[in-house]
């Protein structure tokens, strides 16, 4: 029953902060633009913006094309909302506050992340568009391409705090500049490659040709309408802030910090929303990069780098130079 | 296992979640479909033909390669655990196979399979 209680409050908590934090991707986008952004829903500086949005997402109607395979169409929400969400099941946000703290964790999270994978392609293939299907199948090839140096990336702290479970990782991070990003080197070659691959897997700017505005109009949800669209968005704002979340508790020492143990769960958070506001600030700074280039980064460069990068660690753990468990 | 229960109660609420709104937003919404509304988006113009057509995935090849490498990383998962116990002994033998995989990708290099066509 505790468990069913804690499963709906961070189910609560997952929806409420990736609301708040479109908004903050707004406003950010704003200024860095000069321009003000969502500013009279709530006034002042659009507080409700979010909760409108979902007001307003509620009460469209729903089209489904007649052409598109009902079914697959029908469930390809679902489909992608499970696993997008479903990554925040082992993330521990402070000692013993978490869902389940799995031995697993780490595994789980990047096993389930790439399931998004397969409501994602229902939706293009279900929608009988040209445009969703073509989407899909970059989509499909971007994930394969990039999915690997995420894995690799991720697999870096696993090895230097020698355990899978989440809790132990941060443990493992403990100390004055013990974060993982500190880790001479490694760390901070890591950090950077989890980034890109973060911010090519979850298809944001420079890596989002599935969406491509000027070519596939909105890519694999183009003919999804109303509250379709808004769980699909919502699933996707939910991968991308529990990458950011992982990117923290591997990298950033999760919940360590300065201050009393009940800041944990707040350092969390900002150390999270960090690693969102980066990624951020990658997507409005640079433009689309073709896809030949797209390959090329990740098999031709971030692919050897990555498995390079995690022989090195290994081989400093293996020789017993890096810190102890 | 029980440690999977609360994993297994959470996927269930989320699909309840779901499933909720969707009912919700059914009760809220209006409908008033019609044939021009309901055809498929084509900018417009329209749409010639189905989408579910015959045509190329060029990147057939390319995920052969991810398969190799993810076999690959299957391996390092229990190898990156025991690392700290086992010593030198698994960091080599883990370097000589990660060296194998890395004579494959150097051959799918070199026989142009990572190029966009």
């Amino acid at each position: 029953m505790t468990h069913l209680i804690v499963a709906f409050v961070l189910l609560n908590a997952i929806i409420l902060v990736v609301a708040y934090i479109t908004l903050l991707e707004r406003k950010f986008a704003a200024r860095m633009q000069s321009r003000i952004g969502p500013y009279y829903v709530g006034w002042p500086h659009g507080w409700l913006q979010p909760i409108a949005d979902a007001l307003k997402l509620m009460l469209k109607e729903d089209v489904v094309p007649t052409l598109s395979d009902r079914w697959v169409y029908n469930l390809a929400p679902l489909v992608f909302l499970l696993p997008c969400m479903l990554i925040f099941a082992t993330i521990p946000f402070a000692p013993g506050l978490g869902l389940a703290d799995l031995n697993i964790g780490v595994l789980f999270f990047l096993a389930v992340s790439a399931l998004e994978i397969v409501g994602l392609f229902m939706g293009g293939w279900g929608s009988n568009n040209k445009y969703a299907l073509l989407s899909a199948m970059r989509a499909v090839n971007q994930i394969i391409s990039y999915d690997l140096p995420f894995i690799f990336a991720a697999l870096v702290p696993v090895v230097l705090a020698g355990s899978m479970q989440m809790s132990a990782i941060v443990v493992a991070q403990q100390g004055l500049f013990g974060w993982f990003v500190f880790y001479p080197g490694i760390g901070q070659l890591a950090f950077l490659a989890y980034v890109i691959a973060t911010i090519a897997a979850e298809n944001r700017v420079p890596f989002d040709i599935l969406e491509a505005e000027s070519e596939l109009v909105a890519g694999f949800r183009v003919e999804y309408s109303g509250m379709k669209f808004a769980l699909i968005q919502l699933g996707e704002y939910a991968h991308l802030v529990g990458t950011s979340f992982l990117g923290a508790l591997l990298f950033l020492g999760g919940w360590l910090g300065p201050g009393p143990t009940w800041l944990g769960p707040l350092w969390f958070l900002l150390k999270a929303v960090l690693v969102f506001l980066l990624v951020t600030w990658v997507r409005w700074s640079f433009v689309r990069i073709r896809v030949d280039q797209i390959l090329a980064i990740s098999w031709k460069l971030l692919l050897p780098a990555t498995v390079i990068l995690l022989l090195a660690t290994g081989f400093v753990v293996a020789a017993g130079f890096g810190r102890g468990a | 296992m029980s440690g999977y229960l609360p994993v297994v109660m959470f996927a269930a609420l989320i699909l309840a979640f779901g499933v909720v709104s969707l009912a919700v937003a059914r009760l809220l919404r209006p409908s008033r479909p019609d044939s021009v509304k309901l055809m498929n988006y084509e900018c417009g113009a329209e749409p010639i033909g189905s989408a579910w057509v015959q045509f190329p995935a060029g990147f057939y090849l390319v995920a052969l390669v991810f398969i190799l490498f993810d076999t690959l990383a299957v391996f390092l998962f229990p190898w990156a655990l025991i690392l700290r116990s086992a010593g030198m002994t698994a960091f080599w033998v883990v370097a000589a196979f990660v060296g194998i995989v890395g004579l494959g990708w150097l051959y799918a290099y070199r026989e142009g399979v990572l190029e966009w066509k």
